[in-house]
């Protein structure tokens, strides 16, 4: 079988960049991931894209180039980037191409995303009487898991804080500013029991990657790194997710439990054999649920670990090593990718100061989102 | 005296000395929802009206469109929000009232309500529903 090697990153900065669109955003990442290559737009055979708010990724041949290349925009909701990226692996796995890009880019206003109910499949009075907020459905489900499974606000502050150190660490990230522990707790309650640093924000930014086949992979970079596994799933019957009128009484696994597995599955690795993970942290609460849903660790278990350090970037297990969401915020065709290319850096051992110490090899990644969906993919050296 | 009226149509029994909501039940696999589905597979049937409150939270900001209270920011007063698993048939998400959310405990006995929620632009009161907690428990 044909191995996928990623061979190119770029990145445009998260947060907010005024002046300049998404779109434009995309380009620059476009173009600092063939830089990285060392290749040019023409040598690229195919592309898939996508943002949620910034337009169409396919319009970006205008700035790069109009080679004629087949470029097809993804739209997956905040698996934008992950769909991308599965496609252009699929690609490749086909022997259709040889190498080609993956790139996710967006730019959302301020502020809580805004929802309609109607496109969202429900009916008007859900969104006017005011059920309809992300934030809501974050603040119950780990509600419920704090409940079930004795974790506390310590332990969401902890991952908060966490975030914004390594964020401190990251040049491409959006909050750079250290928080503590007890600011996290104090802060403005935004939807019980998750503070307004608990939370991250819709924001700015772009991703891009090169992908070829593992056997040309050497014409392009000393340090390949190779898509072991990648695979997405859809809600099954039974999980909890946002904007839900109603729920089945017998509960279910989420999304994320399914993505995880087959991902696994797919790369032939177990659990023990990853060095670090980038976990899909809308908030707090979010992290710490899918390290369980993920499979690295019992529910529960995540107490100690956040309280032990484990997660941190020198601890046993280190997750979010880029400050993840919350230090990045949620550029959501961009998020994703951004995971991907967190854990390219940190494999390549270029990660600076937040650098993953004994040159880690194995890395996993896992978006979530709306409405119920779930990508992951692991990546070795 | 205003006139007052549901908030959507097919959402809860009204006018009734005991208000239930309207779910459906699908015919082949015994599962409920809420709202009622529209199918030949599915029966409407009125819902538990009392249950356990599941989880909760509290809504600490004001919601951006499609939310309709017409409230300046500073004046918005939040909200709690919660499941209620209504016994043997599905979880219903709904807003809490009659309780301080500081009380709120997984758990708890809770019991369906209808309460004036904003007014039209005809001046007419709308309804919404809600669960506060048993008068019994």
């Amino acid at each position: 079988m044909t191995d996928v090697a990623i061979v190119g990153i770029g990145i445009h900065p998260f947060g907010r960049t005024d002046g300049v669109s998404g779109l434009q955003q995309g380009v620059h990442a476009a173009k600092e991931a063939l830089s990285d290559a060392e290749i040019e737009w023409k040598d690229i055979e195919f592309a898939y894209g996508g943002s949620s708010a910034a337009g169409s990724a396919d319009t970006m041949v205008s700035e790069l180039g109009l080679t004629g290349v087949p470029f097809m925009n993804v739209s997956n909701g905040c698996a934008t980037g992950g769909s991308a990226l599965l496609s252009a692996y699929t690609t490749i796995k086909s022997g259709q191409f040889d190498i080609g890009m993956a790139v996710g880019f967006d730019k959302h206003p301020r502020g809580a995303f805004n929802a309609d109910p109607e496109a969202a499949g429900l009916q008007k009075w859900y969104g006017e009487t005011g059920l309809m907020l992300t934030t809501q459905f974050f603040g119950m489900k780990i509600q419920r898991y704090m409940h079930d499974y004795g974790i506390t606000s310590d332990a969401l502050a902890l991952v908060a804080e966490k975030a914004f150190n390594n964020g401190s660490l990251n040049p491409n990230a959006w909050r750079r500013d250290p928080v503590s522990k007890e600011d996290i707790l104090n802060g403005m309650m935004v939807s019980d029991p998750l503070t307004k640093f608990m939370f991250c924000s819709p924001a700015e930014g772009a991703v891009a990657l090169i992908l070829c086949k593992a056997d040309i992979a050497s014409k392009f970079t000393t340090k390949p790194l190779y898509l072991k596994g990648a695979a997405f799933r859809s809600r099954p019957l039974g999980s909890f997710e946002v904007f839900s009128p109603s729920l089945e009484i017998e509960r279910g696994p989420s999304p994320t439990v399914g993505a995880a597995k087959a991902t696994f599955e797919m790369a032939g690795i177990g659990h023990e054999d990853i060095d670090l993970a980038q976990l899909q942290d809308t908030e707090s609460g979010a992290e710490i649920m899918h390290m369980a849903e993920n499979g690295f660790c019992k529910d529960g278990d995540q107490e100690k670990m956040l309280q032990d350090g484990d997660t941190n970037i020198d601890g046993k297990f280190p997750v979010n090593t880029d400050g993840g969401c919350i230090a990045n915020g949620e550029p959501v065709g961009a998020s994703g990718l951004r995971q991907v290319y967190e854990n390219c850096v940190q494999l390549r051992g270029a990660a600076g100061k937040r650098q993953v110490p004994n040159n880690p090899k194995t890395a996993y990644t896992h978006v979530y989102g709306a409405p119920g969906i779930s990508a992951c993919t692991i990546i070795t050296n | 005296m205003s006139t007052q009226k549901p908030i959507a149509d097919n959402l809860f029994t009204w006018p009734s000395d005991s208000p239930k909501l309207i779910g459906s039940k699908d015919t082949e696999t015994g599962r409920y929802f809420f709202p009622a589905k529209n199918s030949n597979q599915h029966e409407k049937v009125e819902l538990s009206n009392k249950g356990k409150l599941w989880t909760w939270t509290v809504q600490r900001f004001l919601p951006k469109t499609p939310y309709i209270e017409q409230v300046a920011p500073e004046d918005f007063k939040p909200y709690a929000v919660g499941y209620i698993e209504l016994p043997g048939e599905i979880m219903v998400e709904s807003r809490l009232v009659g309780i301080d959310p500081k009380e709120l405990e997984i758990g708890m006995e809770m019991e369906l309500t209808i309460e004036p929620f904003v007014k039209n632009e005809e001046g007419e009161e709308l309804l919404i529903f809600a669960f506060k907690p048993s008068v019994n428990s």
